[in-house]
């Protein structure tokens, strides 16, 4: 017998919206038909979004962000890009000296407005290009940095609106050979705007740390902070408390300028855990502002040990590394 | 002009625009900027205070009025009176929050439209100086704040900065931003310039010292004076003293008393 068109198409497999083909027709019910405009809903939403892809060679992505400005995130960023580098977590102390494997750190200061790691790293000058047109990043102390800094003159400000923002770090992200890093340190701008977004939206965040000072009102930021990485689905591996007390260099009396263990309160009302404690110390600026970090240039003080100790409570916490 | 008339009635009443800016995180804006409202209210003035800092609003907490509300009127918000005598008033976007703990994750056009409202929607009344205490960088709220207060021909801007030279750095592009866009610059404060040990007086400069000073006189702009660390007044704050009271005692008050008769004596030829 011969095979009509209309029995041909009655072996045809059917298609149905929002699947492949497939032989079982989709059940009428409110509930799929819900789902499956939820699916579409989310669909098209996410198509103003970028997309989020990992940073080629780049094995684990740490963030160190808090919402109040002037806590020491920079500061923080630049000595545990440095820690990590040098630390490894079954290192020990021998001999005074802190012996393992190195790791290779990238340094990316996504603070577009006010970028610090070009001083602190004691870096400057404009960035080369390979010749897939990316850019290298400097490097000082054995870290790879990239930085807005590096790109505008020192004195001229940057005065953009979030868009051109946005655009900024996608290159500052995508467009530098970074090359293959164990860790890259994203140091973020106070605030939780257009830059926090572009970032955790763009690639795949690891784990971020929250930096703040003791005091109420950089509390109040640092929560807001850990909310917005919460909103935004990265996992907050702890607190650090900066600048926690001072030590008078003559009488040896602690005060505690911006308030007392605040920091470790909050840590307990969010459930997280702090990774350490940095007190206020003028070595530490002096370090920082001529360009010689402290954990590179006083290894053996106390503020070194606890910045090395920081690293080494985040390298137990990210997830194991891929690869 | 019959357009912005709605416009100019809410601002009409407020003599002198002060901004304060910084450019570097956490050097002491939005503490200067209540001080500087502090002092001025001690020398007989009527201050607003309009925090534009969306992320971090920190002067509701300051001032201890979180859990106040805003009310509307017929010309539109009113903003909260922190004391007794009406002579501070202040709008934040902290008292529009349901949680104070509620992260604001917007990106620039949602925040440029708050701002303009803010601008123009709040009731301020008459006032002898709104002080506006802005966010660190040179973004999208600085860039709608400045404009949307052109029309009003603010006074200036004031720069806070810490002594260290990451902060200098970051003033000094702020000083940039307030030539291009036309914004007078009226001194530059040198914060948290200094500590004073409470046990021995021994004075340590945590932050370094003289940055600010030196910034002033390479950029051609008055030093208006340097303002200590006052470890004394943040424990009282964090104690849930009021500020109002607890500010006169404390070693800073001095500093911004000169400050603010500075910010006077600049007014006076202008006043009408």
């Amino acid at each position: 017998m011969a095979v009509t068109r209309a029995g041909l198409r009655a072996l045809r497999p059917r298609v149905f919206l929002g699947g492949g083909p497939g032989w079982c027709p989709r059940p009428a019910s409110s509930n799929t038909s819900d789902e499956f405009l939820k699916e579409k809903r989310a669909q098209i939403m996410s198509r103003g979004l970028p997309k989020q892809k990992p940073i080629e060679g780049v094995k684990q992505v740490l963030v160190l962000a808090s919402g109040k400005g002037g806590v020491g995130k920079s500061t923080t960023a630049v000595n545990i890009a440095l820690a990590l580098a040098a630390n490894d977590s079954g290192v020990e102390q021998r001999g005074g000296r802190w012996c393992g494997e190195t790791k290779s750190v990238g340094l990316l200061d996504a603070d577009v407005y006010g970028p610090s790691i070009p001083r602190m790293m004691n870096l400057k000058g404009n960035p080369e290009l390979t010749s897939q047109n990316l850019m290298r990043p400097l490097k000082n102390y054995g870290i790879e940095c990239m930085s807005m800094g590096f790109l505008v003159e020192e004195t001229a400000p940057v005065v953009w609106r979030g868009l051109m923002v946005m655009s900024a770090i996608e290159k500052l992200l995508r467009q530098v050979e970074w090359g293959q890093l164990d860790y890259l340190v994203i140091d973020m701008p106070p605030g939780t705007g257009d830059v926090q977004l572009s970032v955790s939206q763009n690639i795949p965040i690891a784990g971020a740390v929250i930096v703040s000072t003791p005091q109420d009102i950089a509390l109040l930021d640092a929560r807001k902070g850990a909310e917005m990485f919460r909103k935004v689905h990265v996992p907050v591996l702890g607190l650090v408390q900066n600048m926690s007390v001072f030590q008078c260099p003559k009488c040896k009396h602690e005060t505690h300028i911006f308030g007392t263990d605040g920091v470790r309160d909050l840590a307990k009302t969010l459930g997280l855990d702090v990774l350490g404690d940095i007190p206020l110390d003028v070595n530490i600026r002096k370090t920082c502002d001529t360009g010689q970090p402290i954990v590179v240039s006083q290894p053996q003080s106390d503020m070194a040990k606890a910045y090395l100790q920081i690293a080494m409570e985040i390298i137990r916490r990210l997830p194991t590394p891929p690869g | 002009m019959e357009e912005t008339a709605g416009e100019k009635s809410n601002l009409a009443g407020v003599r002198h625009i002060l901004l304060v800016l910084s450019g570097k995180g956490g050097v002491g804006k939005s503490t200067i900027s209540t001080e500087l409202a502090l002092a001025l209210r001690h020398a007989g003035k009527k201050v607003g205070i309009l925090d534009v800092d969306l992320c971090g609003p920190s002067i509701p907490r300051m001032l201890k009025v979180q859990d106040k509300d805003v009310h509307q009127c017929d010309s539109g918000w009113v903003p909260v009176f922190v004391d007794q005598d009406k002579s501070i008033s202040l709008m934040s976007i902290g008292f529009l929050l349901e949680k104070p703990d509620d992260a604001v994750v917007w990106r620039g056009p949602k925040k440029n439209a708050l701002i303009k409202q803010f601008i123009s929607d709040v009731a301020w009344g008459g006032l002898d100086f709104l002080i506006v205490d802005t966010p660190p960088g040179t973004s999208d709220e600085h860039i709608s704040t400045v404009e949307s207060l052109r029309p009003y021909q603010p006074l200036g801007a004031v720069l806070v900065t810490t002594p260290q030279a990451v902060s200098v750095g970051d003033v000094r592009r702020e000083l940039t931003f307030c030539k291009k866009t036309g914004l007078r610059v009226i001194g530059i404060i040198e914060n948290m310039s200094g500590f004073v040990c409470p046990h021995c007086s021994e004075c340590t400069n945590i932050f370094s010292k003289g940055g600010g000073e030196e910034l002033a006189k390479h950029a051609g702009v008055p030093f208006l004076g340097c303002v200590p660390l006052d470890p004394q007044l943040t424990q009282s704050l964090e104690e849930g003293r009021d500020f109002i009271q607890e500010f006169p005692k404390s070693s800073a008050f001095p500093a911004l008393a000169n400050i603010a008769q500075q910010i006077l004596d600049g007014t006076s030829p202008q006043s009408s």
